[in-house]
């Protein structure tokens, strides 16, 4: 099977789903009105509000959602062989994020541009968005601890990485400055910035850093992890515009230029997949394909973060209502395209079946190392670069997804708290170093409690991270599925998937239950009872409200009929 | 378009794309900011000593025209002053 012809069949698939789908979607279930008055327009406020271009506005959306999540995934998942991955991704982005991060958006834009967190306390109950709250912030307690335990083991694996990585931050700081202080025009340190990144990866295997093995008891990884929190810490309280920003904008760009060089590459190279189709000797240990498939691919296919993402800044900007398919939609399809090259990658991207079972000798293996080393064989054999410039160059690339992620995440967690220490009083809570601090602890004791001193065994938590994300795609769903009940639509499309990822997730808590209880891990036993309690109201929270809305309907239907 | 327009659109959408995610965020600091300025300038009449007073007199008149925004915005919904009424 050559891997061309997945790039096209799954590029071509998204393009079709976009070009059809969505416009029936936004046509007859949303029913977008290009004369709606959105909040940028009605409370415009030139500060959250303000109508901007709806190109910059889907760069925004996928640049968000489209992180290190859908390299790591589909780089796991792959191990059950390359069709369920693909179709799962394909299908997922189609069906499933498509009408979610579009819903999100447009719901959200449909009612003041308020979260979808408010939403469900409107829209569902009070109570459930109190459970939202739970999932969000089980959702970035585990997003920082896996980041920061992908990022060590990259700097681990790749110690070339290390300098242009942190080189990328410098670069930051100093565009920051550039733009705000000089008042710079944007494009020319844009394009210098790339070229010095690029720059910096000869430099950075001219001169590999690598960590003492062992420093006060703790393995290379787990400094590093340790060295990643004391970054996050401090990225988390200066200034969004010192690097936050400038960082994301970074990101950005690396992530257009880095999907348009694998892109490139495949088409020129086109490399031959050597991963089974279905892989019938999975190693011993690995779990079921159903459910773990769908949570270990969250990003990529569905993930409940884009709901945040698209309800909480891109709903405010939104210049006209019809902009939310091209925002909402084709910005997921920009993250499916990430993960559907991380699918090539990790199967196409080595000489043989042997070199890639060598890669997966247990579940978990893989993951962005195999992006990496995939990846950067194919950029080799179809671009004038060389396998250890590719490596370097994508191992920077998921950091930088990572990294951009963990500060943004902490400084929620941290925001969270605060609101914690505002609503129960406690004065303490709501000062913003305590409250990071809080924030940062708690990742750190996720990132050691599942890999002991050495930070190694991480990538535990990533199913268990998968499942909380779709447990919070199913609430988004479950929000836009009971406003379309509530106005008397078709709610199918968005229930289906809505019922699907809820009990997919809430079966594959149940198989990590058991399976983290027979390995001994009783913290992350405590974790995933927590998840599973969480799904089982989440469940009972969505019946509650059908019922209630039917009902509703029902009676006015009668009342108009009589 | 010609290139040098194309140009510019390409710089605008860029410049766009790097301001809009924390346009808000930053335009908040911004305003924390001011706040903390104005209640410098006017915390002689409000009866907090300051010895900067003489030098941010003249402040005041410039100052004047956002200064309904700023009391309500603390909280108040009434102008604090005596001196000169505002609302």
């Amino acid at each position: 099977m050559n891997a061309i012809i997945l790039a096209i069949v799954g590029l071509g698939a998204m393009f079709l789903g976009y070009r059809f789908y969505s416009k029936f979607i936004a046509e007859k279930i949303y029913r977008l009105d290009p004369d709606f008055k959105t909040p940028a327009h009605s409370m415009r406020d030139n500060i959250d509000y303000v109508p901007t271009n709806r190109t910059v506005l889907w760069g925004h959306h996928f640049t968000a959602v489209a992180g290190a999540a859908p390299i790591i995934g589909p780089g796991i998942a792959v191990i059950w062989g390359w069709v369920p991955a693909f179709l799962w991704v394909i299908g997922g982005t189609l069906f499933f994020a498509g009408v979610h991060d579009f819903g999100a958006v447009w719901a959200s834009a449909r009612h003041k541009a308020r979260s979808i967190g408010a939403l469900t306390g409107d829209i569902v109950s009070q109570r459930a968005r109190a459970l939202f709250m739970i999932v969000i912030f089980l959702l970035l307690l585990m997003v920082n601890a896996v980041f920061a335990v992908a990022i060590s083991q990259a700097f681990d694996l790749t110690p070339a990485s290390v300098i242009p990585a942190w080189a990328a931050i410098a670069v930051a700081l100093v565009i920051g400055v550039l733009f705000y202080k000089a008042h710079t025009n944007i494009v020319v340190p844009t394009i210098l910035a790339t070229a010095f990144i690029f720059l910096c990866v000869p430099l950075g295997d001219y001169v590999p850093v690598r960590l003492p093995e062992t420093f006060l008891g703790l393995g290379a990884g787990a400094q590093w992890i340790v060295l990643l929190f004391v970054y996050a810490t401090i990225a988390s309280l200066v200034p969004v515009w010192v690097l936050l920003q400038p960082r994301g904008y970074i990101s950005g760009i690396m992530l257009f230029v880095g999907l348009g060089l694998l892109y490139g590459a495949v088409l020129i190279s086109h490399p031959t997949v050597v991963a089974p189709a279905f892989n019938q000797s999975v190693p011993a240990g690995a779990p079921p394909i159903v459910p773990l498939l769908f949570v270990t691919i969250a990003c990529g296919a569905i993930s409940g973060f884009h709901g945040l993402v698209g309800s909480g800044t891109t709903s405010k900007q939104l210049d006209k209502e019809t902009d939310a398919r091209f925002v909402g939609y084709l910005g997921s399809t920009g993250e499916g395209a990430l993960a559907l090259i991380t699918i090539i990658a990790a199967t196409a991207g080595f000489a043989s079946r042997a070199d890639w079972d060598a890669m997966y000798p247990a579940f978990g293996a893989g993951g962005q190392n195999a992006f990496v080393q995939g990846g950067a064989t194919i950029v080799a054999a179809g671009s004038p670069f060389s396998y250890e410039f590719g490596a370097v160059l994508l191992t920077v690339m998921v950091v930088l997804f990572a990294g951009t992620t963990m500060d943004v995440g902490v400084r929620l967690q941290r925001y969270i708290i605060q609101e914690w220490g505002v609503a129960y009083k406690i004065p303490a809570l709501q000062n913003s170093y305590v409250a990071t601090f809080l924030a940062v602890g708690a990742c750190l004791t996720l990132a050691f409690g599942a890999g002991g001193t050495q930070g190694t065994g991480g990538m535990i938590i990533w199913p268990l991270f998968g499942t909380t994300n779709q447990l919070l795609a199913g609430l988004t769903l479950l929000v836009i599925s009971v406003l379309l009940v509530k106005q008397g639509r078709p709610s199918r499309y968005t229930m289906i998937p809505m019922i699907f990822v809820t009990s997919m997730s809430f079966l594959a808590a149940l198989y990590q239950l058991w399976d983290l209880y027979r390995t001994g891990q009783y913290f992350l036993v405590l974790m995933d009872l927590l998840i599973v309690v969480t799904a089982i109201f989440v469940m009972l929270e969505a019946a509650s409200a059908f019922m209630r809305e039917r009902r509703a309907v029902g009676t006015t239907r009668a009342v108009t009929v009589s | 378009m010609s290139l040098r327009e194309r140009l510019r659109r390409v710089s605008e959408l860029a410049t766009e794309f790097y301001v809009a995610p924390y346009r808000g965020v930053i335009a908040r600091a911004h305003r924390d900011q001011d706040d903390l300025f104005m209640l410098f300038v006017f915390s002689e009449l409000m009866g907090v000593p300051n010895p900067a007073t003489y030098y941010m007199l003249e402040l005041q008149p410039m100052l004047l025209e956002r200064f309904h925004e700023w009391h309500v915005r603390m909280g108040m919904e009434h102008s604090p002053l005596d001196g000169f009424r505002c609302c």
